[in-house]
Order: structure tokens, then sequence, then C-alpha cells
């Protein structure tokens, strides 16, 4: 069963993607060199930040807060890197962001594609109002839960405990509503009706049919609660401590604000393990995140 | 291709059809009666088994605190302690409290700087982006990357960009022969400061977004405009902006809501004061008052009314989006 329907996975998605935007560049307009300078201009303004992260990073504390500002790389980095690493403990916050952004990110993906299938193509009663709920739902914002969850968390005994961070994420209005905008188009109907006409139970449909479907919407998903999850602040500022079960971000607050002796070098170098791991992941997938934040931008 | 899958009844029986499955004999050889009763269960519950996940996540962590908080808000609750009924004595108090308006304009004309130029800069790049270009994947990537960034990682790096002393921000504009700004301490410096680094972050990504919008803009269009003899610059304005109307009134919705919720930029960029929006509350927003009532001075009454407040804000904005929207659609004929 799988193999027939191995086709149609592929079929609408690069006739959408890739032929729009090659049919369109053969018409477009040369740019000038006005367009590279302010292109270049905007890259940079862009990069610089990032870049001047890794020279902090690399330089004593005392050499950070002297001016001029140092521009070049110094030798410092490594040091600091094991400062971070063992004494303020980033290495556990590390551990701890990537064991919720992975959680969180796969149990938004999975729950997110088993409702968008059933909003896009199951028929069931009240489907047109629960959509238009979850939609709504996404306009509410984090500070009107902040309090009770708080509470909730307190009395459980979940405070400074990582599942006060993963479950009240692990499934999001905007995942379910990207998930049923890429199902309604690009999962044909007649393949639902012909793997129950084959006496498939949802499960199997799910299965063979839906997943191979939406695997490539699935990893865009993925990939942009995996980011939002990793640089989450509010609500893990409050449910975790510093010094703790920190987030990378949680620990990042701690050492910015907290300390009044702060190393300013440690503090960048902080900065920079906790964004490192993303920006890997956008050199490697850069074009599949660009294509993943336009996907679920414009049809909405 | 539909038609490749629906010919398999007709000929051999597909090798994974339930009844020669051995996986699942014992289900399978029930009475005919009970397998279409499951069946039709299966077709009629399953919609809900699915949705269920969202909504009773949502029920627990969402929707039954949004009420709470509601309900909090009318009465006196310290941290830890129980609630006593004070009926809209929150509300009427945050009306005649200095700090509640203080943090109400600042959120306002902070989302105001840093909304403006973000989105103008971000259609600016979007179009530049939209030309033939070499290295085209470069500069998208590049110019997202701030989004990979998170808030605290930013806006420490930002914060010894801007530093008083050392920054280099004030030591480039030594060069230009301006006297170094204090971008903490003063009122504006450091709301433009804070704005600064919201646009960075997110300037890339709005840019995208137009991007793709403006790719889907009919060529014809465009053909007709330079036909009519219309230089590039008005083609910007009358044909690529009025089509792609709908993205730019999203990511107007998208940015307010974020700006509306404002929280860790000023908070961590304030250091040691940020908590209150630096030494004067020069730029606390109404997240960081009603994280300062909260859990700082313990009265979540008065914080969950901040937070209701913050809710009403955002209906307003909405309602206004709705009311947009559907006079564009009039405008159109739709």
């Amino acid at each position: 069963m799988a193999h027939t329907l191995d086709k149609p996975r592929t079929e609408p998605r690069a006739g959408r993607a890739g032929g729009r935007f090659r049919q369109t560049a053969g018409r477009q307009h040369h740019a000038g060199p006005l367009t590279y300078v302010l292109l270049a201009v905007a890259a940079f303004v862009s990069l610089f930040p990032l870049y001047w992260n890794v020279v902090a990073a690399s330089h004593s504390g005392e050499r950070v807060v002297e001016a001029p500002a140092p521009l070049l790389p110094g030798n410092r980095l490594l040091d600091n890197l094991s400062f971070a690493w063992n004494q303020v403990d980033m290495g556990a916050a590390l551990v701890n962001t990537t064991i919720v952004a992975s959680l969180v990110a796969l149990s938004t993906v999975l729950f997110s594609t088993l409702a968008g299938f059933a909003f896009a193509k199951l028929p069931f009663r009240g489907r047109g109002m629960l959509l238009s709920l979850v939609v709504a739902t996404m306009t509410i914002p984090p500070q009107l839960s902040v309090i009770p969850l708080y509470q909730i968390i307190t009395d459980l005994g979940w405070f400074d405990q990582l599942q006060s961070v993963v479950l009240p994420s692990l499934v999001a209005a905007f995942g379910v509503f990207f998930m049923r905008q890429f199902l309604v188009e690009a999962l044909p109907m007649e393949l639902v009706e012909a793997a129950r006409m084959d006496g498939a139970h949802s499960l199997r449909i799910i299965w063979h049919v839906v997943f191979p479907v939406a695997r490539p919407a699935m990893a865009v998903l993925g990939m942009l609660v995996f980011v939002q999850a990793w640089n989450d602040f509010f609500w893990p500022f409050i449910a975790l401590t510093p010094d703790g079960n920190p987030t990378l971000q949680v620990a990042l607050a701690g050492l910015g604000a907290g300390n009044h002796t702060v190393d300013h070098a440690v503090v960048l170098t902080g900065a920079l393990i906790s964004t490192v791991p993303l920006l890997l992941v956008f050199a490697f997938l850069g074009k599949h995140i660009v294509g993943g934040i336009t996907a679920g931008a414009v049809k909405s | 291709m539909a038609t490749s899958v629906r010919a398999r009844p007709d000929g051999s029986p597909p090798p994974a059809a339930p009844p020669s499955s051995p996986g699942r004999r014992g289900r399978r050889s029930a009475p005919g009666g009970w397998r279409s009763t499951l069946y039709r269960w299966d077709l009629k519950a399953i919609p809900y088994v699915f949705v269920a996940p969202f909504f009773l996540t949502f029920a627990a962590f969402g929707l039954f605190p949004l009420i709470y908080t509601g309900w909090l808000s009318l009465n006196r609750v310290e941290l830890g302690g129980d609630p006593t009924w004070k009926g809209l004595e929150n509300y009427t108090d945050l009306a005649t409290s200095e700090f509640f308006w203080n943090a109400l304009l600042n959120t306002f004309t902070i989302g105001v700087i840093s909304t403006v130029p973000q989105l103008l800069m971000a259609l600016g790049l979007a179009h530049l982006l939209n030309y033939k270009l070499r290295g085209r994947g470069f500069f998208r990537v590049a110019i997202l990357a701030p989004y990979a960034t998170s808030i605290a990682a930013a806006t420490l790096v930002f914060a010894q960009l801007f530093n008083t002393d050392y920054g280099m921000i004030n030591g480039v504009l030594g060069w230009a022969g301006i006297d170094p700004v204090n971008w903490e301490s003063s009122k504006w410096p450091a709301q433009i400061a804070i704005s600064v680094i919201v646009t960075w972050r997110w300037t890339g990504y709005n840019a995208l977004i137009y991007l793709a919008a403006m790719q889907a803009v009919p060529q014809d269009l465009y053909e007709a405009a330079s036909l009519d003899g219309a230089s590039r610059w008005r083609q910007f304005i009358s044909v690529t902006i009025p089509s792609i109307r709908p993205t730019i009134l999203f990511t107007i919705v998208v940015s307010t809501i974020g700006a509306t919720q404002l929280f860790g930029e000023p908070m961590l960029f304030g250091g040691s004061v940020g908590i209150s929006g630096g030494s004067g509350n020069q730029f606390q927003t109404l997240s960081l008052l009603m994280y300062e009532k909260g859990w700082v001075t313990g009265a979540l009454g008065q914080a969950s009314a901040i937070a209701w407040v913050m809710l009403l804000l955002l209906l307003i904005v909405g309602g206004g989006q709705a009311l947009v929207s559907r006079h564009n659609r009039k405008k159109l004929g739709g």
C-alpha cells in the first residue's frame, strides 16, 4: 500500500514550491549595484552583533568593558567556555534546553498533524466552530495564564522542574492551523477514501497515508517549534530558577541581571552557547526554514 | 494516481488488506455486526480523538487559567495566600495608578518605534530581495540569522554595544562628533535602544514573509504597469503594496501582539534595575509591571487585572484588524 502512495508525496509539493519561484525568476529584473550595496549593509547589520558576540566571548572580562571595544577575536575563548561550563553550569542548561525543545517539538508535530488532518479531511459535527476556536486562541497572550499556572505548578511540586515548561506547550494552535492548511491542499481526498475502502482504520490511514504526505510540512513545523521552544523566555523565567534547573535563557537571565560582580565575557560566552546550536541548524537548513516561515505566514 | 489505488480492490486484494493480515486475526474474525460497529465508531469518534490533545491542553493550560485570572483580578490575593473579594477595586486602582499609565504609555511608544521602522525596512528589504540576484540564498539566510538568537542572548549582546562608557555604538557616534548618549538612564535613548533590539531580531523574518507574498503577485500586473510608463518606484507603490496588503495587515497584527507583550528585552537591558524598567521606570512595560506586581510585590490580584487589561487591548487590535480586512474585501468587491 505504502508503495502506490509514494508518488503524491512529492508531486504537489514540488509543483507548488519549486515552480512558483522558477516561473517568476525568469521575468524578474536584474539587481543593480545599489541593491547589492543596500543588501550588503543589511547583511552586515544582521551578522555583526553575532560576530561581536564571538569576539567578546574570546576576551577577558576586563577587556570587554574597556573602550574602545575589541573588534578582533582574542585568545580567551576556551577559558571562558570552560568557566561557563564548569562554574556557571551552562552545560546543564544546554542539556535541559535540548530536552525541552525536543519534547515540545515532537509532541507538537504529532498532535498538530492528527488535529490538522481531522480539521482538513474528516467530517465531524462542530468542525468549523472548533477550528475558529483554535485560531482564536492564538491571540491570547501568555501573560493571562502565568499566574494560575504558577499556582498550579507550585501546588503540584513542579516548581523548577522541566515538566512545568514542557506540559503547557505540548501542542500549539499555530501548529494545528499550519498542518490543516497544508493537508487541505496536499492530501487528495481520494487517497483517504481509497484507504478506507481497503478497510484501513484511522490509525493505519494516519501512518500510511497522512504521515508520508505531510512529512515536509511536519519537518518545517518541527524546526519552527524547536526554535521557538529553544528561545522561549517569559514562562520559563517564572517557572524555573537560574540556580536550580534552568533552560539556557533562564540561566542567561540569571547571569545578566542577578549578580552585581558580573564577568561580561562569561555572560556573552553563555549567550554564544545558547545561539550557536540554532545558528548551525540555520546554516545547514536555512533554505527550508526560509520556505517554512513564508509558508506558515502567507496562507493565513 | 488515484486510479491506481482504486484499481486494486478490483484485481487482486492488496497485500496489506485487513482480512489476510495475520497480525490482527483475532479482532478481524469477529462477526460482521461487531466489526461494522467498530468501523462506525472509528469514523464517528476518531476526529474528536485527533483534536482532543489540543483542546485538553488548551483547557488545562489556557482556558482555565484565563478564567481563573479573571476571577483573581476581582480579589485581593497575596502570593501563597487565600483570595478575598474586592470587586472591581483592582481595576479602579489601576486607573488611578501613575505606574500603570506610565507602563501603558511606554508599551505604546516602544511598540510604535520598534514596529513601524521594522516593517518599513522589511518591506524595502523584501523588494530588494525580489530582484534577480547573485547570492540570493546568502542574503536571505544572513538577514534571518537574528531570528535564531534568543531574546536573552540578543539583549545581553546589545546591552554591551549600547553601554554608555565603553559601548561600540557611542564609540561610532564619537567619530561622528556626537557626545556619548546615556542609553540606559535617559528615557528616549533607552526606549530607542530596546526598540533597536526588537527591530534587529524581527526585520529579516518579516522581510521573508513579504518576499513570499511579492513572489505571488501576478507578473502581468507589472507588465501592464510598465506599458503605461510607470517607473519602478511607481510600480512598487501602485502594484506591489496593494497586492500584498493582506500580508502587511497580518504582520502588523502579529507585531502589535508581540509589542504588547514585550518583557525580556526591557528586563534584561535594564540589568539590576530591569524588573522595574529602569531606575525611573522609564522603560517599564505592562508585562514588566505585571511581573513586578505579582512576583516582587506579591499582589497577584493586581497583576491579574493588568493581564486582563492586556487582553482587552489585544481584543481591540483584533477587532480593528477584522474591520479593516472586511473594509478591504468590500472595496475589492469580494
